[in-house]
This record gives C-alpha cells, structure tokens and sequence, in this order.
C-alpha cells in the first residue's frame, strides 16, 4: 500500500511537471493568443480587452492554475480556427484512436507472448531460427511503410478491405472494427517483434536458474516448469516493454492513421498544427502525455504485483 | 557460487569459447558481419551521392513521370518524373544526417544528466529524474510534433526535437550504470588517492560506461532513422522540392495502383538503414556477453 | 537395516557438445539401504555432484550420455520412462541444492513451493489438507511461525531458512531417498550445525535414507555412516564412515582427511565416534 501511494505521489509530480511544461510551451512561445483570435481587424483597445477578459494581463502562476484547474474539469479551450470548445471536436476523436491503439495493443500481445514462449522452448531449434531472423527484419520496417504494403496487397490486390474506406463507430460497429484491423497490425507488427525477441531471451535466462532444477526435482514436467515457474519470472523485464509499447502505440497511431485514411486524433492534430491552433495541439498533447504517464503508473503497480521483491 | 555439478560444464564452456575466439577473433559474430555490410553500403552510397547522382534529385521531367525500373532509373521515376535512386540517395543524406544530430544531442546530454544523477544521487537526482520521467511522458514522435508546431518545420526543428526525445533513455540507462559502478572498489581507490570528482566520473567510471553506451548510440540511430522516416512521412522535415524518404513514400502511394515500384525504393532503404544499425547494436551486445 | 533400496552400478556420464566429448563421471558404483546415510566426499569438479544429479534425474538427456544403471523400485532410472521418473521425482526421491538463495523461485509464496510436490503426485488431495500438512512441516523443520511463513517469500528469509524451507519442500511427500547435494556449503558455520541436526533428526525420525554430498568431512564424519570419496571423476575410496577416516587406505584421502581444519577443535571426537559406531 505504501508502495501504491508513493507511485501515486510520484506520478501526480510528473504530471505537474508535464503540465508546467506544455503550458509554458503553448503560452510564451507562440505569442499573444488575444491578436491571434482577433486577426488583423482587431483594434488595440479590442485586443487589450480580450486579453483582460482572457485574463492574460494576471500572473503566469494565476494563468497556469486557471488552466490547470478548468483542464481537469474538462474544459480544453476554444479552438481559435473553429471557434468550438476543444473537447467537443475531440470527443468524436478520441474512440477512433483509442480503439485502434488498444486493438493494436491486443495483437502485439497475442501475437508475441505464443511465440516468445514457443521460440524460447525450442531455442536454436530451426523454426526459432527462422522466427528470429524474420523478427528481425520485421522489427526494422517501419509501420507506416508495412502500412503502405499492407494497403497495397490485402486492399487492392486480395480486396479484403477498401483502402480509405473508412466506416465510423455509428454507422456500423462490425464494420468499424473491420477497417482497423489492417492498420492495427500494421501498428503492431514491430513492437510483437520485439517483445516476441524479449520474451524469449527472458524465458531462456530464467529457464537457466537454479529454482528451475528444484521444481523439475519434484517431479514436474516440461510444461509445469514453464507455465507454474519460468513464466511469471520471464513477464517481469517483459512488463515495462509491454507499457512503453502501448504508450508508443497512440503516438504510432497517429501517423498509421493518415496511411490508411483514418479520421481519429492524428488529422486534426496535423491540421491544427498547420493552422497554428494552439489550444487543439495543447490539448492533445496533454491528453497523451497524461495517458503515458497513468501507463506508467500501472505498469509499476503491475510490476509489485508480480515481483514480491519490490520493496518500499 | 554456481554448484559444484556444472564445474565441468563451465570448464566445457571456457574451452569453447577459448576455440571460438580462435578461430574467428573475438569481434566476429554474424549480426556484426551483416550490420557492417549493410551499414557500410548505405554510407558509401550517401558519401558517393554527395558528389554525384545520375540525375539531379530536383530535376522534373515531363515526360518521364512514374516509369517502374528501368536500367535508365534504377528505381523508377516519381509523378513528376524525377529520378526516384537520386533523391533516395539526397533523402538517406538528410536521414542520416538527423539521426546523427538526434543522437549526438540525445546521447551527449542524456550521458552527462545520467552521470552527474547517478553519482551524486540526492535531491538533485530526484528533482532531475521527475524532469525526465515528464519527459518521456511525450512519445518522441508527439514531441517532433510538439516543437515543430511552436517553432517551424525544418530539418534542425526536427534534430533538436527528436534529440530533446531521446536524453531520457540515455540519461536513464548511464544513471543506473553510474549508480552501480559509484560504490565499487576502484572508485573507492582512486577516491583515496585524491581524484577529484569530475576526475572518477570522466575517467574512472566513464570507461566503464562505454560498452553499454555504444549499443544504446546504436541502438538510438535505428530508432532516430525510424522517427526520422515517421515525420518526413507526414510531411515534417525537410521540404519539397528537397527530397525526404518518408515524404516520397507518402507521394508513393498515392500512385501505388499505376507505379507500385516507386514505393520500394524509399521503402527498402530505410528498412535497410534500420537494419544495419540494429544488426550492429545487436552484435555489439553480443561480443560484450 | 539390510534392504536396498537404490543400486547404482558403473554409473558413466559423459558431456558431449559440438568438439570433445568429455567424460566427468567413471565407473561410479553405489548402494543405500533403508534408512542409512551415505556421504560422498570430493574436491569442486569431483564428479560427486553428477552422480548426485543423474539419481536425482536431473541431468539432461541430450547433451551428455549416460551408461549404467541406477536401478530403483525395479526401474533403470536412466532408461525408463520419463512418466515413470517424474512419479519417483518430488514423491520417492527428493534433493536439496548447494545454494537456499536462488534454489527457491522469488516470485512464488513459500506455501505454494512446499507444496508443489503434494500438487503434483497428489492431486486428489485439498488445498486444506495439503496446506495444514504443508504448514506442520515448516514447523516440522523447524521454522517458528509456520503460518506465517506459509505467507512469505523467498527474499524475506535468511539462507539457513530457505534451506529448511527447501528441506521442507522435499520432505513433503516422505520420500524414501533425500540426496543433500553440499546443503550446508553456502550457510554459515552455526547455520551448518543446525542444518546437519535436522538432516540427522529426520532420518532417525522417518527413516529416510539420505545421500549426504560435501567437500567438508568433518560434516559427512560427523552425520554419515558410510562413505564415498571421489577424485577426478571416480571412486578412489569407499567403507564404512568410521573405518575410512581412521584408517584411509588412499594418499588423496589422507590428504583430505589431514586438510580439516582444526578436526579435534570443532568435533569432540570421542562422542562423535561413538555416535558414529552405533551407526554402522
């Protein structure tokens, strides 16, 4: 429990930290929001109003505790191109990037966890040996270029789905889900890789340790070794890739989809940068940096869990 | 320590190991073969390009728009007919280029945060880890995207950012390696003897660094390459006419159905670049065991 | 005391990998009666803890090759089945390792690795039963608060518990053999002690025959009645405990005999040997 609370206590300071950053960013950089929002047509006396009622004339640290605050209540700004509350624009967003990070997510695990294990149990053997010199290759294509392959031979060659024909979560569920299939494996294919490449080293170094010998001594057999004592010894250096993989996931996301025409998070991120909408880009931003770091916090939680010798 | 029962074993092993290194010399191992093959020949094509290339990257032609592999362009041609080996060859420059910087930035910072944390420990090292974990709260992707917003798109907006991007792993892994080596014995020793304390960080502990360092560089290149290729991708780099990798596969497929060959140029390029360099970390780590 | 119960005879275990084969076991010949203790003395690289390691069926199958016989319960232990194997493993024939500190998997409860033997050939068994029995023999071994030891981990005891734990987890079942592969090497001398009574209490106790192996003679003089001393590989000397370390036939045995430190300092000979006598 103390653990917990100390993990907490840490994760609530970076996320200080994160939101002091971002808001310094997004404030002092880009310049006066007011001029921004007015145009060219805005009259000084106009402007220095805005910006009273903005309340840019008060202290930075007053700036940054309305924002932070009114951030937690859910209000992420105004959109200064649409004129609209960030979170509404977001709100229809947000599911399209969430399911694909996560339907990735699930792949990457049911994909690498089987092979890791099967690759480790025949090590040197010659299907280890051609799933890892595979792996590696694979781990060396970048998703956004399987992404292009993928569209190319399952879309227009095989057909077995219409490239950019994207079909949004209210239109239909099955069909939603469908399309990003494709993508989600585009999205997952290295990081299986690589965890596949993780799990198995780990696997092989544990099944090398002393208690292995104890517990074959009493009788058990290959498997009974593998799945009641190597596995939960081999997950531990594999839990802190797995979270960082699936923080990595959102961000990869984003590029995976403008390959396959996908209207979640990563186009109005790219617009909103090339319009210079701060609020948007602000909000985004922190919405990731927030998400990575409860990631964060939950693998840590999951690692005490696993490894009793975490103290503290 | 180890039981008595593998003594024989590990007398096998040393024999083994003793034969091998005799045979093949003790830097040999396949990964570092095909890294260095494949790592030498994508640089020697970057040197060459630099002075030469059959046509010039930037120079359209009409008539010659998206044409597949031909003896006359070994990689196609683009939608406006440019040769697609000369701007693969300008692209992997510029690729290359970044990834140098991202790592130099990220691996010169990061060592020096991770050493000066990892040897003094305490508030400072608190206060500075809480800055690095908050910075790798931001994916290196997401914080190239993030700087690029607040400043503008060019080649050294990227360098900075995804450099930025890349101290916390550096600076985390040569902290743990500080934290370790700062209580053995010849740091100990040479603390006796009066060396100050730049003096055993930089020429004591840092030596020891060193191997764990150069796979994470390596390491860190594959990486760069790829968030390099992932930006330039959507559009962030360098910017036309100038030829960028990742840009010219987004140009790629929108023509994928009429000229499928001009993405496998920019495509297996990169592949190979990150390959190299990932074969090259890989064998590093295997000659240090 | 006459029934034998284990027979190994020209016991030959060989290494084999891609070059020289190597062989590090000759000609190991062997016999335990019911309820006896044999010690097997040796220098590192001996042998003794391979042939300790091939009774226990733990050596593996591929890369080294075996010859002989380690006959028990009517089976070629080396031959036969691995079904039938893994039924003597943990039930009839159980060991302790050299090392309590990483023997012990870190990541599971010491109730569940006490019980894993009973899980294994007992599956008929409930998680009560196999708890209550689990727990009796912690306190059996002599740890205090069973039940809460039952709770913890590995990392949360000192060595010599984790052996009694670990000597607890094999004595589970009530096997009829238990090979102590060098138990006490990696505790400390008070530890040792300790350790080497309760080897010796659960023989008298439950008359388990125990294959005691050490590099410390003055341990296997102390517990064992007979004994075996190996060199390079092979048996040089062998007799009852007494008899060897009073009149060694071998120049290697003296030596190892007169390498003891402090022999008549740490064993009061007289009551030793006549413990001892009554044993063999």
């Amino acid at each position: 429990m103390r653990y917990v609370l100390k993990k907490v206590l840490m994760m609530a300071l970076t996320l200080v930290v994160v939101s002091v950053c971002v808001f310094l960013a997004f404030h002092i950089i880009p310049g006066d929001p007011a001029t921004r929002l007015l145009g060219t047509q805005g009259t000084p006396a106009q402007v220095e109003a805005l910006r009273e009622q903005m309340g840019l004339n008060d202290p930075l640290y007053q700036q940054y505790f309305r924002w932070f605050t009114s951030l937690l209540h859910g209000d992420l700004g105004t959109s200064y191109v649409y004129s609209q509350p960030v979170a509404s624009m977001l709100a229809s967003k947000i599911p399209i990037t969430f399911s694909l990070a996560m339907m990735s997510f699930v792949f990457m695990i049911l994909i690498s966890i089987p092979l890791g294990i099967y690759t480790a149990r025949h090590e040197n053997g010659m299907a280890d040996r051609i799933i890892m010199t595979v792996n590696q290759i694979i781990m060396a294509i970048p998703p956004f270029f399987s992404g292009i392959l993928i569209t190319y031979f399952f879309g227009m060659i095989l057909h077995l789905f219409t490239p950019g024909g994207f079909v949004s979560y209210d239109t239909s569920a099955g069909g939603f889900f469908a399309y990003l299939i494709f993508p989600a494996i585009a999205i997952a294919l290295p990081k299986a890789a690589m965890a596949t490449k993780l799990l198995r080293g780990s696997v092989v170094d544990e099944a090398a340790k002393d208690y292995t010998r104890t517990a074959y001594s009493r009788g058990n057999t290959v498997n009974g070794v593998l799945y009641r004592h190597v596995l939960k010894n081999a997950m531990i250096p594999v839990i802190t890739f797995i979270g960082m993989a699936l923080a990595d996931m959102v961000a990869g996301s984003i590029v995976i989809e403008q390959v396959f025409g996908i209207p979640g998070i990563s186009r109005i991120l790219l617009t909103s940068i090339s319009n210079r909408d701060y609020p948007v880009v602000e909000a985004i931003i922190m919405g990731i940096a927030m998400l990575v770091i409860l990631i964060n916090f939950l693998v840590d939680v999951i690692y005490r869990i696993i490894d009793p010798r975490i103290s503290d | 320590m180890a039981a008595q029962d593998t003594e024989a074993a590990r007398r096998m092993n040393l024999r083994k190991v003793s034969e091998r290194k005799k045979f093949m010399g003790k830097y040999h191992n396949a990964y570092m073969t095909a890294g260095c093959i494949i790592t030498g020949i994508i640089l020697l094509m970057v040197l060459v390009g630099i002075f030469f290339t059959p046509y010039d990257p930037t120079q359209m032609d009409a008539s010659a728009k998206l044409q597949g592999i031909s003896l006359k362009h070994i990689m196609g041609t683009d939608h406006m007919g440019r040769d697609v080996f000369s701007r693969v060859l300008y692209g992997s420059r510029v690729t290359l280029i970044i990834a140098t910087g991202t790592v130099a930035i990220g691996a010169g910072i990061g060592t020096l945060i991770g050493a000066l944390t990892g040897f003094y420990g305490g508030i400072f090292d608190e206060i500075m880890m809480r800055i690095i974990d908050a910075l790798f709260a931001f994916p290196s992707v997401l914080l190239a995207l993030v700087f690029v917003s607040l400043f503008s798109t060019g080649t050294y907006e990227v360098m900075i950012a995804l450099g930025i991007a890349f101290i916390p792993s550096f600076a985390r892994i040569v902290r743990s390696e500080f934290l370790r080596c700062r209580n053995m014995d010849y740091v100990e020793s040479a603390r006796i003897q009066g060396a100050s304390d730049l003096r055993i960080i930089f020429m004591h502990i840092m030596p020891n660094v060193r191997g764990v360092l150069l796979s994470s560089i390596l390491i860190g290149f594959n990486n760069a390459v790829l968030a390099e290729a992932g930006l330039s991708y959507l559009g962030i780099g360098s910017q036309p006419p100038y030829a960028s990798l990742g840009k010219m596969l987004s140009d790629a497929q929108q023509y994928m159905f009429s000229a499928p060959a001009y993405v496998l140029g920019p495509g297996i390029v990169i592949i190979l670049m990150v390959l190299g360099f990932s074969f090259l970390g890989e064998g590093v780590r295997k000659v240090q065991g | 005391m006459s029934e034998k119960i284990l027979t190994v005879s020209d016991l030959q275990i060989e290494f084999h990998d891609h070059q020289l084969p190597e062989t590090v076991v000759y000609d190991f010949n062997l016999e335990v009666e019911k309820g006896e203790i044999v010690g097997i003395v040796g220098e590192s690289g001996s042998g003794k803890s391979m042939s300790a390691l091939a009774i226990a069926g733990l050596l593996s199958r591929h890369s080294m090759t075996k010859s002989g016989q380690i006959m028990y319960d009517g089976q070629n232990l080396l031959t036969c089945d691995r079904k039938v194997l893994r039924s003597y493993q943990g039930k009839q024939i159980a060991m302790i390792f050299q090392e309590p500190m990483t023997s012990l998997n870190p990541v599971k409860r010491i109730g569940w690795q006490v019980e894993e033997s009973l899980r294994i050939h007992m599956p008929q068994m409930s998680g009560q039963e196999r708890r209550q029995k689990a727990v009796s023999m912690l306190e059996t071994v002599g740890l205090h608060e069973p039940q809460k030891v039952y709770e913890m981990y590995p990392h949360e005891l000192s060595g010599g518990m984790r052996q009694r734990v670990m000597i607890a987890a094999a004595m589970i079942a009530d096997p009829e053999i238990l090979i102590a592969d060098e138990p006490t090497t990696a505790l400390d001398v008070t530890v040792q002690a300790q350790i080497v009574e309760l080897l010796r209490r659960i023989n008298r106790e439950k008359g388990t025959s125990i294959i005691f192996i050490s590099h410390d003679l003055s341990l296997v003089r102390q517990l064992c009645s007979r004994v075996i001393v190996m060199q390079n590989g092979r048996i040089v000397e062998t007799g009852a405990a007494g008899e060897v370390f009073a009149h060694p036939q071998q120049e290697y045995t003296r030596r190892l005999i007169a390498a003891i430190p402090g022999v008549d300092l740490s064993v009061p000979r007289g009551s030793r040997q006549k413990e001892m006598q009554k044993h063999v």
